[in-house]
């Protein structure tokens, strides 16, 4: 039988919520016996698609952030959804120390971190509306998986 | 000094944006050393609040530098270019104030 498992969380944009989130997943990925240096990644990965969420999506307003895990096989999807303002230009926004908030201290190195510690970005988005970030990783390629 | 909590993400690196600042306001402030002894995690938050401070700094002709960092975080100020701007080692290395 093929191994898949779903989680979801559910959580307001408040950055005290940056750690539960990181962790909530990193934790859901330890099925698939991942390494340290895999937990890592997911945890960096989870963290700026989350601040994203709060620092942009939402800016000052609190809302809800919406995280979707499915494990199928080896592969680990994390969909982070926001109903906040949306991006203009999605390709514009993923340029490496591309920021609209460099006055705030913003990198401008978030999606660049996703995509550098992911196998797979998506970013789907519309003014107004929201965003759903999507990624993939495929993890522990050399150890057990744990049913 | 500044000795960086467990976890540099957004959340922890706000705060310690404002006590910085607070300090830097006052002057006399010439080196800023960052001790990451403690710090298993950082993202890209920790990285834009190091550049912020470096920034305001560096106008002054002061110094920004960070210590005792693990991989994980080596790894990710190197994926970001920051080392370029602040320095990196084992333990700190006072500068003497010019006169």
């Amino acid at each position: 039988m093929e191994n898949t498992n779903e989680m979801t969380l559910e959580m307001d944009s408040r950055s005290c919520n940056e750690g539960l989130a990181r962790i909530t997943v990193a934790a859901f990925a330890t099925q698939l016996n991942p390494t340290l240096e895999e937990v890592a990644d997911i945890k960096t990965a989870v963290s700026e698609a989350i601040t994203n969420c709060i620092v942009h999506a939402y800016e000052k307003e609190t809302e809800k952030i919406r995280i979707d895990c499915t494990i199928c096989g080896r592969e680990l999807t994390v969909a982070v959804t926001d109903h906040g303002r949306g991006i203009e230009n999605v390709e514009k926004a993923m340029e490496p120390m591309f920021t609209t908030k460099p006055e705030q201290d913003r990198s401008g190195m978030g999606f660049a971190f996703m995509e550098a510690f992911m196998d797979m970005l998506e970013v789907e988005s519309e003014p107004g509306k929201g965003t759903v970030v999507r990624m993939k990783k495929k993890i522990g390629t050399g150890s057990q998986v744990f049913e | 000094m500044v000795y960086v909590p467990q976890e540099l993400d957004h959340h922890f690196a706000s705060q310690i944006t404002d006590e910085v600042d607070r300090e830097l306001k006052k002057g006399n402030v010439r080196q800023l050393v960052f001790d990451f002894s403690g710090t298993t995690f950082m993202d890209s938050s920790g990285i834009g609040m190091l550049m912020g401070r470096y920034r305001l700094l560096h106008y002054s002709g002061g110094r920004v530098s960070a210590i005792h960092v693990n991989d994980r975080v080596n790894r990710i100020m190197r994926l970001s270019g920051i080392y370029k701007y602040i320095e990196i080692s084992q333990e700190a290395v006072w500068h003497q104030k010019r006169r």
